[in-house]
């Protein structure tokens, strides 16, 4: 395993131990997580009307891997660029499929659920990605859907937006139009 | 500079119509009513001389008024002109819902609503219902219901929502199109199915939303999905069976694009030469090129012609496929007998916008300059209003009708389009301030002509945006577009506009603005009235000469529908328009996105958040009438 905190120590070190101590785990690079964090959930449901629908453990150790890791969340971005998510879900706002960014989930927003929804696609026209994406991969694009939510560690999400990244327009939204003189009258 | 009128009156641009100055008051409207009687009373008595210079509809294309609507556009002209003038300008004041009827679904409504011998028709968005109102019924009965079955998955391929735009009738059967590529011929008076075939394949990211023409024994139908590197095409299907009759690229050999040097005869020698639909491509490219024909077919009996536009290029970041990219973003002429193409003109070459040239082509009969040609007028997106004469594709104007910077207009030499160096984007880079947007000036939904006053009524966009064009890659069935826009309104604040043109004299006669994108038709009438709606639910009646607002109606949701005129079994006039907010510009109401997103919605994000606060998701049919 490679690790960029000893390289990062240098630049850290004379600003506060506290942001050494977090940057570490947001630093990390596990380029071949071991079997379990890359393999797909066994439990995991849709809904929980018979109760339990998920191994909690799983979870969390998904959790801490894709969603606290920047490098991880990182390729999540890429990936999702690559895929063309960017088309269909825009950048979390949604377009032809739903918003990603905000607390609405149609099929489960937890990170064992999002990857399902990309393995094995949704019925009304999300495609099944499993054939086409290595499942640590599709962990990686969950792990970033799910910081466009503004879930996971605030440390590991991009610094800034992957587009557009300029002010917005002045003018950006249409004004109301008001009833004025008119000057035929 | 505010160049546009207020919700309080449109401001007219100039005095060329014979009432001049009046107040909105009752007494004028009634002048002007009597007034526009007096006309279509010279008109009719004494056609010619006096009138010599106003723009004529075809009458091969354009039969005369019977009280009945049985396509979109009305005509095969695409006049959207209806001879029934019980509403007039004087008592439009007095419409009131005649019944309603709810669709059963909640995505855009596009549909027109078509009337024929007392039954009304329209499709609904997803799952494309096509459903029959018995008008002899009191409150507008069910009669029957149509359910195609489309496969769901075919709804991650609807680029802008599962709309659909209209049937068309003929001959006892109605002709129409599912969101997954599929058309349906059903029997008028039962709703049973005649024929179904499949003309393209959604999992190659071909979906249809458009509304089939009939043309003689043939029903044309158009792809869509330039969005998801489709290859687009116009299909003629044997009315009797559904069996091919033949099938029209817009891109790849000269072979699967009907080009027959023997019979194409451009205009404009560039467009000579052997397989430009192959050799204006990078290799290969023309086969995930787009160029789908969603929009509208205009025929001209007399020429034997059909006229429809091409849409953009895929993928949407053009740094990925230099050439002139033909034969999307332009115009094809073809016979309707065995396809063939007559001439093709094209309005942005090498498609840097998303441009769609799939746009309303209103056929007219004009005196241009002392001589009669036979035109097609074609707002297109790109901003300009084009007048091409429709026997040889020369273009004989192309007037801005919107703030455009990304241009600097069309030489009408050699007919192309002159773009601005510096707005040429580039991946990775921000263009900024480009005007007009990428759904453009005005996108698909359409004008009308007026017999009675000569003037084009169009519903249009007064759009910005900036632009940045990214990577992208080919993934069979996903969306192939590579660009990250951010729309906003243009000079004035207003992102709408709702215009009366003047054909001859190439300019506005009177404009109203409006705070959103105008998405929905326009129907004229010889009472003297103009018909549309908005995004926020108003359906409106103005004054067809000078714009004033004669009456309006907030429905239950926003309209990017069709309106249209009928009469009905009782001998009085209604009026029909589908509410139910959807498609691009109303894609981020009825979709729930998220406006914190500038780019949702394909760009609408960055300037559709008051809109979403203020109009909701839902589906109605409106029939408005006067009171007995």
């Amino acid at each position: 395993m490679y690790s960029r905190c000893r390289s990062s120590l240098a630049i850290a070190w004379m600003s506060s131990v506290a942001l050494l101590a977090g940057g570490c785990q947001r630093e990390e690079r596990d380029f071949s997580p071991g079997p379990a964090s890359g393999s797909a959930p066994a439990t995991t449901a849709m809904n929980t009307v018979l109760g339990e629908n998920a191994d909690a453990g799983f979870r969390e150790q998904q959790r801490r891997t894709y969603e606290e890791n920047a490098y991880q969340v990182a390729q999540g971005q890429e990936l999702y660029s690559a895929f063309n998510c960017v088309g269909c879900h825009a950048h979390g706002g949604g377009d032809v499929g739903p918003a990603l960014m905000d607390e609405k989930w149609i099929y489960g927003g937890e990170i064992d659920q999002i990857y399902l929804s990309i393995a094995q696609g949704r019925a009304n026209g999300m495609p099944a990605y499993g054939a086409m994406i290595p499942s640590q991969q599709i962990w990686q694009i969950a792990g970033y859907v799910r910081s466009l939510g503004g879930h996971g560690s605030k440390s590991a999400r991009p610094g800034r937006a992957d587009h557009l990244a300029m002010p917005a327009p002045s003018q950006a939204s249409p004004e109301p139009i008001r009833p004025t003189q008119r000057d035929d009258s | 500079m505010r160049n546009t009128a207020t919700a309080a009156g449109p401001l007219l641009l100039q005095r060329a119509l014979p009432e001049g100055d009046h107040s909105p008051g009752v007494m004028s409207r009634r002048l002007v009513a009597q007034a526009a009687l007096s006309i279509l009373a010279a008109w009719v008595l004494a056609p010619g001389a006096a009138q010599a210079q106003a723009p004529q509809a075809p009458a091969a294309a354009s039969p005369p008024e019977d009280g009945n609507w049985t396509m979109p556009a009305r005509d095969l002209a695409s006049t959207r002109y209806s001879g029934l003038d019980q509403i007039n300008a004087g008592n439009a004041h007095g419409l009131t819902v005649a019944f309603t009827f709810s669709p059963g679904t909640a995505k855009g409504q596009e549909s027109a609503v078509l009337a024929v011998d007392g039954t009304l028709y329209f499709v609904t968005s997803f799952p494309n219902y096509l459903i029959a109102i018995d008008l002899s019924k009191p409150g507008g009965a069910l009669k029957w219901k149509f359910e195609p079955l489309p496969d769901a998955s075919s709804l991650g391929i609807a680029c802008c929502q599962p709309v659909n735009r209209g049937p068309v009738y003929s001959a006892g059967t109605l002709y129409y199109n599912s969101i997954d590529a599929h058309t349906f011929a059903i029997d008028a008076a039962t709703g049973a199915l005649k024929w179904k075939t499949q003309v393209g394949d959604f999992h190659a990211g071909e979906t249809t939303t458009m509304a089939p023409l009939v043309v003689r024994d043939k029903v044309l139908v158009g792809n869509s999905g330039s969005e998801y590197g489709a290859r687009g095409w116009l299909v003629a299907l044997n009315a009797q069976d559904g069996s091919e009759a033949w099938r029209a690229f817009s891109t790849g050999p000269d072979s699967e694009v009907l080009i027959d040097p023997t019979v194409f005869k451009p205009y404009y020698s560039h467009y000579v030469g052997k397989d430009l639909g192959v050799r204006e491509w990078p290799p290969d490219h023309w086969k995930i090129g787009g160029g789908t024909v969603w929009g509208w077919i205009s025929y001209d009996p007399e020429l034997d012609l059909i006229f429809y536009g091409t849409s953009n290029p895929s993928p949407w970041n053009h740094e990925k496929r230099p050439g002139e990219n033909f034969w999307t973003e332009g115009l094809f002429a073809r016979r309707p007998a065995d396809g063939k193409a007559r001439w093709f003109y094209q309005f942005s070459p090498h498609g840097l916008w998303d441009h769609s040239a799939v746009n309303e082509n209103v056929l007219l009969d004009v005196t241009w300059q002392g001589q009669p040609r036979k035109v097609l007028v074609h707002p297109e997106r790109n901003g300009y209003m084009y007048v091409i004469d429709r026997g040889s594709g020369e273009v004989l104007a192309a007037d801005p009708y919107v703030h455009i910077t990304s241009t600097t207009g069309v030489d009408l030499k050699t007919g192309r389009l002159m773009t601005r160096e510096e707005m040429i984007p580039k991946t990775g880079q921000v263009t900024r301030g480009v005007c007009p947007n990428s759904p453009g000036a005005k996108d698909w939904p359409p004008s009308a002509f007026s017999k009675q006053t000569g003037l084009l009524y169009v519903p249009h966009n007064n759009l910005c945006m900036d632009w940045e064009p990214t990577e992208v890659s080919y993934i069979r069935g996903t969306p192939y577009i590579g660009s990250n826009p951010r729309f906003f309104p243009g000079p004035g604040g207003n992102a709408g506009e709702f215009m009366a043109w003047d054909v001859i004299a190439r300019k506005k006669v009177w404009t109203i603005a409006e705070r959103w994108p105008v998405w929905s038709g326009a129907l004229a009438t010889a009472g003297g009235v103009v018909f549309y709606g908005n995004l926020e639910g108003w359906f409106k009646a103005v004054d067809a000469r000078t714009g004033a607002l004669l009456w309006q109606f907030k429905t239950a949701s926003g309209i990017v529908g069709q309106p249209t005129t009928f009469r009905g079994s009782d001998g009085r006039q209604y009026v029909a328009i589908l509410s139910g907010i959807g498609g691009w510009a109303g894609g981020l109401v009825s979709g729930d996105l998220d406006p914190r997103d500038p780019t949702a919605a394909k760009g609408f994000g960055n300037m559709e958040s008051d809109l979403k606060k203020e109009v909701a998701s839902g589906g109605m049919l409106y029939v408005f009438a006067l009171p007995k």
